[in-house]
């Protein structure tokens, strides 16, 4: 048998289809599908995407045992060193981590991890839809109790590690809903939301408490916490704060952060209303600002809203933009217009309030900057209006301030961020952190890995030995 | 979920509840808010905390039927319970000895200026408040309000009772006989507190308002509850409620607060359909 060098393909929904609706679009693969990928793998030796992945998931192993149709032993492969498999294979950037390295990808097309630890934990949530559920072992109680801060994917994992150690966990979350951005901000479409749904009841039966509407810093302290028998916190808070542009007109009615559009749609389930109460205006024109994964789920749930038009307004050439190339497909797909190498310099308002206009500069790439990008330099006489009822603002986010304001002794970096040793550990004794609040904006794998790797600390230090 | 442990009427339309929340209790301050949800499918709104007893783990909201969320809220009784309160939220209200001191409030805005005057008089300022009502049949907390001040003024807008006319008309005659104030705090409709504004400002007297902003999130995450203050933007729920009114840029408050108009019509009007609300 030669090498197959492409890829089995995933279905998806169409395009014409989908971009009226908020269900999956991608549609995984069935068994004979992922034996076929899985029959890809070459097995190296030297398995490189093992080092590619950031919580070393043993990839070739979990792969021959999809080819030997075993999936209760590839999932508990995969569980060994990732516990949210079916959130990961669907919103990984596979394609800068384990499959950049896949030796497969010399030849042709590297093996589709993701979807294939997609497959695996697609099916063992069936089986627990069904009420076989089997947890990964557990040491006994160590009656010490932890608790962490922040219900993402950080703080999830953290969670989920100390558990199995045998520690007393609570997770204390500020919105009514776990998740972190799994939740509130990543759409349905790309991650159906009873998926994180399930993970969390899987969590509270490995012993994970839960206590929602606490935010730290304001109902509780982090001092509380250890006056509340608390032996070590991790804060797990993420980058949620949103940056607008400060230009005239940015507080006019209909402009949003990318994050309250999301959290409307998402988490308040706005995109059901009137039977879900919170609303959402509902642009025809709807300028997106930015280019990252964030804009581009912006701007696909504004088409998906009903928008007639959806203008992605990037400063920058397709080439820079930070999104995945996977988001950049779909998007386009799908219709949302790219408007590339310009940026908005002012909102123009109607006499009520609401924006109409957004005047916009064409830009030019110049010198590379810090981050290795070309800079844009905007070119002088370009200014065009551009005619549009609703503008969403998604140019990054910036630590929460919340945790590190009311903690004292907290040390924190320059952007906010908190700052942490080698072993996750902050300056104030006791208290780790990880996640978006360490590393800035960043992905559900790498807070993840942060997670375990503080919950490997926190357990030695709760021994002694840190 | 939250228990509701005491409810009364205290007017046509405003209703007081009183919920079980402990940490919220514990740690709240005068002019501090929460977020409530009211059940499952329910929107997050926020609410003034109007007073707390943090022996009892209580603490108070008073709110107007207004929409869909407030009317839903209004149905809710006793032994009932709220999904979600998240609190307490926003800065506590800065408060200190600064001589005399008027508070104002507005409607239900009188529920938080009550525990605000309280403390003001217990600093030891001379605590003259006014307090504004649609009508006489509105009128709730008069003695709450009488026992927390020096001097209680009250306005109605037809004249049913106390003064007829607005706040700012009765802190204008007050100011305009030559009384001395050192600071005003005001709390009410956003209209009622760009009057107070506009006229405080002439007379250069410092003026601190509780901004009412659209929230989604309170805690600042989201931006919704963004205003502009002195040519820079604040989220109202993190950077305040409180703002010197003076540098508050009322009039984008006030057109962001019509964001939802036609939403929140259709809203409310599929309620009182399904529950047959008015028949
Ligand atoms: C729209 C969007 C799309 C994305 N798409 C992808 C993608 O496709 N792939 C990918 O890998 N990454 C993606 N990311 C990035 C990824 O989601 C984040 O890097 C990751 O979620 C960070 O995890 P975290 O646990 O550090 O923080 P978060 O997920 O932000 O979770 C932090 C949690 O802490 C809570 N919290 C904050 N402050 C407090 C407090 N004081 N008290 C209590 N709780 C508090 C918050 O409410 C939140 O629930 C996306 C991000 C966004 C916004
Ligand atoms: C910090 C703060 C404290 C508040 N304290 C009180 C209080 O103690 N008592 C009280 O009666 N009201 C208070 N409000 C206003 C209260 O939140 C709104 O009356 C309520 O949200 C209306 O919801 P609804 O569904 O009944 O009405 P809707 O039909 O949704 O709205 C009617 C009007 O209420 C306002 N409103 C709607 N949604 C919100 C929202 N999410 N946030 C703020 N305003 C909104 C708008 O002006 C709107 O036009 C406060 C608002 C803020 C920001
Ligand atoms: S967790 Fe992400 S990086 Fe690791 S194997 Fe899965 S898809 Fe690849
Ligand atoms: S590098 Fe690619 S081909 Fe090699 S073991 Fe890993 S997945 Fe298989
Ligand atoms: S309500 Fe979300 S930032 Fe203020």
């Amino acid at each position: 048998m030669g090498l197959k060098k492409k890829s089995v393909p995933m279905r998806e929904q169409p395009p014409e289809v989908r971009k009226h609706n908020f269900l999956e679009v991608p549609l995984g693969y069935n068994k004979e599908e992922a034996i076929l990928e899985a029959q890809r793998c070459l097995q190296c030796p030297t398995h490189p995407c093992i080092d590619g992945c950031p919580v070393h998931i043993n990839i070739p192993r979990f792969i021959k045992a999809i080819k030997e149709d075993d999936l209760q032993k590839a999932i508990d492969i995969i569980h060994e060193s990732n516990l949210l498999p079916a959130i990961t294979g669907r919103v990984c950037p596979q394609e800068d981590q384990c499959q950049a390295v896949c030796v497969m990808g010399n030849v042709g097309d590297p093996v589709s991890i993701g979807r294939l630890e997609r497959y695996v934990a697609d099916w063992e949530l069936e089986k627990r839809k069904k009420g076989e559920v089997s947890l990964p072992p557990k040491m006994p109680p160590k009656n010490k109790k932890v608790a962490i801060i922040g219900s993402g994917p950080a703080g999830l994992s953290c969670a989920a590690d100390l558990a199995k150690m045998g520690y007393d966990v609570t997770i204390f979350e500020g919105f009514h809903k776990t998740g972190g951005v799994l939740t509130y901000g990543i759409p349905e479409f790309r991650l159906p939301k009873w998926i994180v749904e399930e993970e969390k009841k899987f969590f509270e039966q490995l012993g994970v408490k839960f206590q929602t509407d606490v935010l730290i810093g304001r109902t509780l302290t982090i001092k509380d916490l250890f006056n509340e028998k608390f032996e070590a916190v991790f804060i797990g808070v993420g980058a949620g704060l949103p940056r607008f542009m400060h230009i005239p007109g940015e507080n006019l009615d209909n402009i949003y952060s990318a994050n309250e559009f999301l959290t409307r749609v998402n988490l308040m389930k706005a995109y059901k209303f009137p039977e879900y109460d919170t609303p959402i205006k509902v642009g025809k024109r709807v300028a997106v600002i930015g280019g990252g994964n964030v804009a581009m789920d912006a701007a696909r749930t504004a088409l998906r809203l009903g928008a007639e038009h959806v203008y992605l307004i990037y400063r920058r050439s397709r080439k820079e933009m930070p999104a995945r190339e996977e988001e950049i497909e779909h998007a386009e797909q799908e219709g949302i217009e790219f408007m590339l190498l310009t940026n908005p310099i002012r909102y123009i308002g109607d006499e009520n309030g609401f924006v109409k206009q957004a005047e916009c500069i064409k830009m030019k790439l110049g010198e590379e900057d810090a981050s290795g990008r070309r800079r844009p330099i905007p070119i002088e006489g370009s200014e065009f209006k551009l005619d549009i009822d609703q503008v969403i603002v998604a140019i990054g986010t910036t630590p929460n301030p919340i945790v590190p304001k009311t903690t004292e002794g907290l040390k924190t970096g320059r952007h906010g961020t908190i700052w942490v040793d080698e072993n996750l550990q902050t300056s104030v004794k006791g208290v780790f952190a990880g996640g978006d609040i360490v590393t800035g904006a960043a992905t559900v794998i790498t807070a993840m890995g942060a997670g375990r790797k503080a919950a490997a600390s926190i357990d030695k230090y709760l021994k002694g030995e840190l | 979920m939250f228990k509701i442990l005491k409810k009364e009427v205290l007017a046509p339309k405003t209703i007081l509840m009183e919920t079980y929340a402990p940490l919220i209790a514990k740690k709240a301050e005068p002019g501090q808010f929460i977020v409530i949800r009211v059940n499952e499918k329910g929107e997050r709104i926020p609410l003034t905390i109007a007073d707390f007893n943090r022996e009892q783990g209580t603490i108070t909201m008073v709110f107007q039927e207004i929409g869909k969320t407030t009317n839903l809220l209004g149905t809710k009784n006793v032994g009932d319970a709220i999904s979600d309160i998240l609190g307490p939220l926003g800065n506590p209200t800065e408060t200190d000895r600064y001589g005399t001191v008027v508070t104002i409030g507005g409607g239900v805005g009188i529920a938080p200026v009550y525990p605000l005057s309280r403390k003001l008089k217990s600093l030891g300022n001379k605590v003259i408040s006014i307090i504004g009502y649609r009508s006489k049949d509105f009128v709730f907390w008069e003695e709450r309000m009488r026992s927390s001040s020096d001097e209680l003024l009250i306005a109605t807008n037809d004249g049913s009772y106390g003064a007829k006319g607005f706040v700012t008309d009765v802190l204008k005659n007050l100011i305009d006989k030559g009384t001395h104030i050192d600071r005003i705090y005001a709390i009410g409709p956003a209209i009622m507190m760009k009057a107070v504004a506009d006229l405080t400002r002439e007379y250069k007297i410092k003026t601190i308002v509780s901004l009412n902003s659209l929230m989604v999130c309170g805690m600042g995450m989201c931006g919704a509850c963004r205003i502009t203050v002195g040519g820079e933007t604040k989220f109202t729920c993190a950077d305040g409620p409180d703002f010197d009114a003076h540098l508050v840029n009322f009039d984008e408050l006030m057109k962001r607060l019509n964001t939802y108009k036609k939403e929140e019509k259709i809203s409310f009007e599929k309620w009182k359909e399904e529950v047959g609300y008015g028949a």
